[in-house]
């Protein structure tokens, strides 16, 4: 369902993609972490074709959907456990997922409760937080803002924007909210049916160009 | 009313529609067919016999035994029930209706129920035992016995039967039922076998009640209803979202297994694993039903089941005593993570770390099952050296044997569906059995090409296999990892249908 000519996302850039569903946002991050394989063309990951090596695990990480979690563990063991497969120990896991402690809103660690019986924005809480830990420097989010609380949601983009910051991160994020794309974004990228219809770099306008871009679609529905 | 019956009538339709559609258009509809129709031609042999029994019980136990035929069915149908009640916790797959997205619509809470109560009526447990009651009932008839007091007793088994099936809803499909029915038929068998205490002393008169006294019949009858009424009640009680269609939330405690550590990467996967198997009921049954495969051994070396006599189903009887965690638990290898098998897949690690840890959990239950199996040694000492080599044979080969055929399956496993309202229960069932043959005739011929030479010949060939496979596992593994990464994108989309 996509059909991208060329698409470069260099190094350090904060990329964020809107479209309508179908528009193929999450294909296309899946295509990027070899979820499914694409008929045509490649995607390369640092200098990695993703479909040949798998090395480019080492240096990325994402969050797409609820199987990125797993049911059955507490988040403090499902945060070991991405800490242990990306070589971090358990102090140093503590150390970093504790510096999240406002962003959780003392909803989430020390709660004696399965990553299962967490609600779906805790659940997306722990799942954005494991994507982050290791110091990956392309880190993928599918649609973050879905499913947070209103005060959740402008943490997020805090923390998103500071993490962005810093150099040599790359943030791939999808999201149908299209205040916090360009809050968040330095570049956004429209995607309809599977095609790239706009590529702007944010600027004071762009959120009310994508208004009316959106708003137009709906006409033409 | 009439129109009402019209309506009823739709629904009903509406209802098996969609029962069919979920299986037509499930993801792995057609290995489901295949499973369908091999459980197809069990079934009908299993029918077959039952026919062929309920024909010739009567004038085998007459002229045979010189004993009254009723009589005698009547005193060993208390193990019959026991054994089926066995059979029925075990292997019984409770039909699933999904309640939830029908409770907003113009459908009487009672209809869903009755409906969903009644589908459970359709699995061969309930009806194969037909195939033995009716003929063995006209038998009856036939040879002159009243056919007012046949006719009691044909009801009165049928409702025993029927009423364990509601029971089974009642007590939550509970596995434990089961065990405890093992353990009870083990244990009244043992003390028959000993002539301690004889049950069938007690049992006989109660069926031949059902025959004497026709009135007799209205008791399981009335057992029937009364059981079937209480799972009514309580499930419709349950028909709500906080009510038995919720998940039971158990309060979490963190395990750390850090006695894993040594492992190093492999120990990562384990402590999930043990995780896996400690807190979702699923894993957890088939982890307990494994225990059992311990006992399949007491049919071939006590010489009860004339047909198991003789070395050759001792290998078989080998494998499956080492063998159950590897066939209910590694035969699911990596379905067991179909939840979060993205995670892992975007993870960085490689399938050989992950394989290894599942083969490790193997090995290791392997190993213990055969310390567990030593008692055998009561039966001699060969009985101790067949199931040491089939352990061998287990670790060396089977062990890579399902974790390829895994590979393969990519039947998503719902972890947490084992519950309350019509939870599916697949911990156990039919088609892991059938997946298990070619693992298990293998051995069998390998010991048979030695012993053609000599007894010995034939268990150390078994051996060496085991041992030779240990040997090439790096070989082997890398095989089985190229064969997953080839079906990596196929499972990952096969999870996703669920």
């Amino acid at each position: 369902m996509l059909a991208i000519d060329h698409l470069e996302v260099p190094s350090g850039q904060s990329f964020g993609l809107v479209g309508n569903n179908g528009a193929g946002k999450t294909t296309l991050f899946s295509a990027l972490l070899d979820l499914i394989r694409l008929s045509e063309g490649s995607i390369t990951n640092g200098d990695v074709d993703v479909s040949k090596s798998e090395a480019w695990k080492e240096f990325t990480t994402a969050f797409l959907d609820e199987t990125f979690l797993i049911g059955y563990l507490t988040p403090e063991e499902y945060f070991y456990f991405i800490g242990d497969l990306r070589g971090l120990s358990h102090s140093e896991v503590d150390a970093f997922v504790g510096q999240f402690e406002h962003f959780f809103h003392g909803e989430v660690l020390k709660q004696k409760k399965y990553l299962r019986d967490l609600s779906k924005g805790n659940q997306k809480k722990v799942g954005i937080v494991g994507a982050l830990i290791g110091s990956p420097s392309v880190i993928v989010l599918d649609e973050p803002f879905a499913n947070l609380d209103p005060s959740t949601q402008i943490r997020l983009k805090e923390l998103l924007r500071e993490w962005s910051q810093q150099k040599g991160v790359t943030l791939l994020i999808s999201s149908h909210d299209l205040q916090h794309l360009t809050e968040v974004c330095e570049r956004i990228v429209v995607l309809d049916k599977g095609e790239i219809v706009k590529d702007i770099k944010t600027q004071t306008e762009t959120l009310k160009d994508l208004e009316t871009f959106f708003a137009q679609k709906s006409q033409e529905a | 009313m009439e129109q009402n019956s019209i309506y009823t009538h739709k629904m009903m339709f509406q209802f098996v529609s969609l029962q069919w559609k979920s299986f037509t258009r499930s993801a792995s509809f057609s290995t489901h067919l295949a499973m369908k129709i091999l459980i197809g031609f069990f079934a009908l042999y299993f029918a077959a016999t039952f026919a062929i029994m309920g024909a010739l019980v009567y004038p085998f136990i007459q002229n045979e035994m010189a004993l009254d035929p009723l009589l005698t069915v009547n005193q060993f149908l208390i193990y019959g029930c026991f054994y089926w009640v066995v059979l029925r916790y075990f292997i019984q797959k409770t039909p699933v209706v999904n309640i939830a997205p029908l409770l907003l619509h113009p459908i009487s809470k009672n209809k869903i129920v009755h409906f969903a109560m009644g589908k459970t009526l359709s699995s061969a447990f309930n009806w194969l035992g037909l195939f033995f009651t009716v003929p063995f009932s006209i038998v009856l008839v036939v040879e002159g016995h009243n056919w007012g007091g046949v006719l009691s007793w044909f009801v009165g088994v049928l409702s025993f039967v029927l009423s364990t099936n509601y029971l089974n809803l009642l007590i939550n499909n509970n596995n434990k039922v089961g065990a405890i029915a093992l353990s009870v038929l083990a244990v009244l068998g043992g003390l028959h076998y000993v002539d301690v205490f004889d049950i069938t002393v007690y049992s006989g008169p109660v069926f031949q009640a059902l025959y004497e006294h026709p009135i007799a019949s209205s008791i399981p009858l009335i057992l029937l209803v009364f059981l079937y009424r209480a799972a009514f009640s309580d499930y419709k009680k349950g028909m709500y979202l906080d009510g038995g269609l919720a998940r039971q939330q158990a309060e979490a405690k963190t395990q750390d297994f850090t006695w894993l550590n040594r492992f190093g990467k492999t120990a990562v996967f384990l402590k999930n694993d043990l995780r896996l198997i400690l807190r979702n009921k699923r894993s957890k049954s088939t982890a307990l039903m494994s225990f059992f495969f311990l006992f399949y051994g007491l049919f071939f070396f006590t010489g009860s089941v004339a047909m198991y006599n003789g070395p050759m189903w001792f290998v078989f009887a080998g494998i499956f005593i080492s063998g159950g965690f590897l066939f209910s638990f590694g035969q699911f290898v990596p379905s067991w993570d179909s939840a979060y098998y993205p995670l892992l897949m975007t993870q960085n690690t490689s399938y050989r770390e992950y394989l290894n840890s599942k083969w490790a959990l193997i090995v290791v239950a392997t190993v213990f099952s055969w310390l567990l199996s030593i008692p055998y040694i009561y039966f001699g000492w060969d009985v101790f050296f067949f199931i040491l080599v089939a352990t061998v044979y287990n670790i060396g080969v089977n062990s890579y044997l399902v974790l390829w055929g895994g590979a393969y399956i990519k039947m998503p496993i719902d972890l947490t569906s084992n519950k309350k309202a019509f939870g599916d229960k697949q911990a156990f069932n039919v088609k892991t059995v059938l997946l298990s043959i070619p693992k298990l005739v293998l051995p069998v011929l390998i010991y048979f090409l030695g012993t053609l030479y000599s007894e010995q010949l034939g268990l150390a060939l078994v051996a060496l296999t085991g041992v030779l496979g240990l040997a090439f596992k790096n070989l082997v593994f890398t095989t089985i990892e190229r064969i997953y990464v080839s079906q990596k994108h196929k499972t990952l989309w096969a999870y996703k249908q669920k």
